[in-house]
């Protein structure tokens, strides 16, 4: 692998579940935990919402990587879907790696609505992991047919 | 409420939550960028959006006719949503019309640099002005609240939450894991700072418990199973056997007399191990219900099955039942409380303070029964060699306040160490050190109280106690226990002498209390004390409609602050239980018969049940009523017919190229 890039600003998509993730990282805003602004959060209510062509469109329309939040095992506000959502990541690496695409850039992590500090370090180090790997330079592709 | 009328336009409005957005993102290059966005007809700024002339704003431009979609960009949708919806329907159009934009919580307060955090911030923006341009008018859906409310846990906090329940005309299922209602409070002997008598305040509430046709009472019960949603909850309770049908036995203890063990051998937990006790007991006199257990770990014909059982013979009443088993319970409730309680530090994981080690060394719970009257040595405050301590010492922020423990402050330990120390004196005449960090008193009469004590001649050294120790290096402190502490009012360190050790424990989470936050879906802080909604604006409800917390099962707390908290759970039911239905969020899942293609998948992933599949039309369903909500059956549709109202991928696509638009 050639040198990293120092100037290249990876961009990343996060899914994080209403209960756990997202409230941990609200729960870093209160509690003023400055991390890397890579990052860009979408709300799910759940994990298990995670359809894996959400991580197919976001690094379609130009994410360098995804972050996946949920609740622990065992903790899923909807008893579940946190292990719904490991399945599917674990399947859509699979895929991607066939694609040629490192599979390092979609991270699945469960972090409590009490880990705020999580999420700083989370964001911080998948920053700095896409970083590393460089832009993901995918063939630019239109969503859909104008309409 | 209105349907789609013609093209999305759509209002996007910045916070600047004084300084708290605007002191790091550029509002003005926000609001800018926000007007080149498509559809976007109205872009303004304002410095509290929340505010009342915030929400006008929002209501003016939908009313003119300006607006039709609205963005807040601001804080936690966790946090305003709800007002915006609502200011978003007071304008007369759907309040699912509204799309929120966390750019405090998520870019202002974790960004270090301003350009950055204004580029965040507008990639936020776009995000939501692309989403809400999707956005459906839904309606919320009703259902009905169940009137009955259950309690879980009987301390103070639980008993005071069902009475106020109870007083309302409501019926209350009240659960308690022990034997006995009453909690921690029925141990102590005196309560601060007025020093009341703890039983005389307690006794006569757990007795109105008994007595009020309101409140089902089961004790030695525990939950285990918690099903539904709010207003419509389906709990299953397990009563674990006694032994003694509790609708037979009066409580006349004639039995515990007659038990074939003449002598009491067991270590009996009411007094800290103590005392003794005999497998068949009552913990204390005023044990609510006043009914005997039969311990089988130690009763001889649950060991031997070789007992005559005098103690079938001495019961008048014939309330023995060998044979009881545990039982299940299933009830239906609209509403629970959790009032669960605290544990008390374990003090042998400090070895340097020497518990368990020296004999001398008690802990405060241990104290607490020493000075009761009904306690193992009647109110007299005596070593476990019998002989009276001359001089006492009392170690504050013991688990509390140090990180190798517990990070935060126990809240209770300062004034209940006040409370011991001066019932202490007064009952043995000992002089009593008191080793402390921070004095904190604050309360109504509790400074007065510290004053009190100052008066009385405790001495107080104020810094940490290094360890205790036995090992003498003068004759004076032979046969002794020596407090090695520095004294920061004196900057020497100091050695003090002394036959009694006393360590303040603080308060943390029951042992069991992740089990019971997954049981009832709830949510623990870092600690492990249950979360609340909102720290200052929800203190008991939780992020589960219709499941409230009173007392020390958040966090630390006093008699006071739990039983005003068990006030505001009750009151908080009682709003929904007299409502008598609750709104909830539509964000339920849906299949199009015209897309799905029978394959099942969703089916079986439903958590909840709520898929069920129509055979003759070969397509799935979802019960709406049933359905939470979780997109679980939606990520996992191959052909795109399940979808999720407020969530649906197109929303969710949209959302994606809206973050990823302006990096």
């Amino acid at each position: 692998m050639s040198e990293p890039d120092e100037t290249f600003e990876p961009r990343i998509v996060a899914f994080f579940c209403n209960w756990c993730t997202y409230t941990a990282a609200d729960l870093a805003g209160i509690s003023r935990m400055t991390y890397a602004p890579n990052v860009r959060v979408v709300r799910l209510m759940c994990s298990g919402r995670l359809d894996p062509q959400f991580v197919l469109a976001a690094l379609r329309d130009g994410a360098d990587g995804v972050l996946i939040g949920g609740c622990h095992p065992g903790d899923c506000h909807y008893q579940l879907g946190n292990y719904n959502a490991q399945r599917r990541v674990l399947l859509l690496k699979r895929m991607l790696r066939a694609m040629g695409i490192e599979d390092e850039r979609v991270r699945l992590e469960w972090i409590s609505a009490a880990e705020g500090e999580k999420v700083q370090r989370v964001c911080n180090e998948m920053t700095e992991q896409v970083r590393a790997l460089g832009p993901l330079h995918l063939a630019a592709v239109p969503r859909r047919e104008a309409s | 409420m209105q349907a789609h009328d013609g093209a999305p336009k759509i209002g996007v409005y910045i916070c600047h939550c004084g300084l708290n957005i605007a002191g790091k993102i550029d509002v003005e290059q926000v609001v800018a960028f926000a007007a080149t966005l498509p559809n976007v007809a109205v872009a303004r700024d304002y410095r509290f959006m929340c505010s009342d002339p915030g929400q006008d704003l929002i209501r003016q431009d939908i009313d003119d006719g300006l607006v039709n979609r609205v963005v807040v960009a601001s804080c936690s949708p966790l946090m305003h949503e709800a007002t915006f919806r609502r200011a978003t329907a007071a304008g007369g159009i759907s309040p699912f019309f509204f799309q929120m934009a966390s750019i405090r919580e998520h870019v202002s307060w974790v960004t270090a640099d301003q350009q950055d955090a204004t580029e965040k911030a507008k990639a936020l923006v776009a995000a939501a002005v692309r989403r809400v341009a999707l956005h459906e008018p839904l309606e919320r859906r009703q259902s009905p609240v169940l009137p009955d409310a259950m309690v879980v846990g009987a301390g103070i906090a639980g008993i005071h939450a069902a009475l106020t329940m109870a007083n309302a005309g409501k019926h209350v299922y009240l659960i308690e894991r022990e034997s006995t209602i009453g909690g921690h409070m029925a141990r102590f002997d005196k309560t601060f700072p007025t020093l009341d008598c703890a039983a005389c305040i307690l006794t006569p509430k757990m007795s109105e418990v008994r007595a009020n046709p309101n409140i089902t009472l089961w004790t030695y019960a525990d939950v285990v199973s918690v099903e539904g949603y709010t207003g419509n909850f389906t709990v299953r309770v397990r009563r674990r056997p006694r032994y003694v049908d509790e609708d037979l036995c009066t409580g006349c203890l004639a039995c515990i007399d007659a038990c074939i063990n003449k002598k009491a051998k067991v270590p009996d937990e009411w007094n800290e191990g103590l005392s003794k006790r005999k497998p068949i007991y009552i913990p204390f006199p005023q044990a609510t219900p006043p009914v005997v257990v039969v311990d089988p770990e130690t009763c001889i014909w649950f060991k031997t099955g070789k007992c005559p059982r005098p103690c079938i013979d001495a019961c008048e009443r014939d309330a023995f039942d060998f044979e009881q088993q545990e039982r299940i319970e299933e009830v239906k409730v609209g509403a629970i409380v959790l009032a669960t309680g605290f544990k008390e530090f374990d003090a042998t994981r400090i070895p340097a303070y020497g518990y368990g080690r020296y004999p001398n060394v008690y802990t405060s719970v241990e104290v607490e029964r020493l000075v009761n009257a009904t306690g193992p040595t009647q109110g007299e405050i005596v070593l476990r060699d019998g002989t009276r301590p001359q001089t006492v010492g009392i170690i504050h922020c013991v688990g509390s306040r140090d990180e190798r423990y517990n990070a935060y402050c126990s809240r209770v330990c300062c004034m209940y160490s006040l409370k011991l120390a001066h019932l202490i004196r007064e009952r043995s005449g000992a002089e009593v050190y008191d080793f402390y960090i921070d004095m904190r008193t604050a309360g109504k009469g509790y400074e007065e109280f510290y004053d009190k004590l100052m008066q009385e001649g405790t001495h107080f050294v104020r810094g940490r106690v290094a360890g205790v120790t036995d090992e003498a290096t003068t004759p004076e402190e032979e046969g002794k226990l020596i407090v090695r502490a520095e004294d920061t009012l004196l900057g020497a360190a100091r050695r003090i002498p002394v036959d009694m050790v006393v360590l303040a424990v603080g308060l943390e989470p029951q042992p069991d209390a992740q089990d019971v936050r997954r049981l009832f879906n709830i949510g623990c802080g870092a600690e492990g004390f249950f979360t609340e909604r909102h720290p200052k604006l929800a203190p008991v409800s939780t992020f589960t409609d219709g499941i409230f917390l009173a007392g020390a099962c958040q966090g630390p707390k006093d008699i006071p602050d739990s039983v005003a908290q068990a006030g505001a759970a009750a009151a908080e039911v009682l709003a929904m239980v007299d409502r008598g239905m609750v709104e909830l969020e539509p964000s339920t899942a849906f299949i199009d018969p015209a897309a799905c293609s029978g394959c099942r998948t969703c089916v079986g992933l439903c958590p909840f049940a709520a898929i069920t599949f129509d055979h003759d039309r070969n397509v799935a369903e979802v019960n709406e009523v049933v359905c939470k909500g979780c997109g679980i059956c939606v990520g996992a549709c191959p052909t795109g017919a399940a979808q999720q109202h407020l969530f649906t991928d197109e929303e969710i696509f949209n959302e994606i190229e809206g973050v990823l638009a302006y990096v």
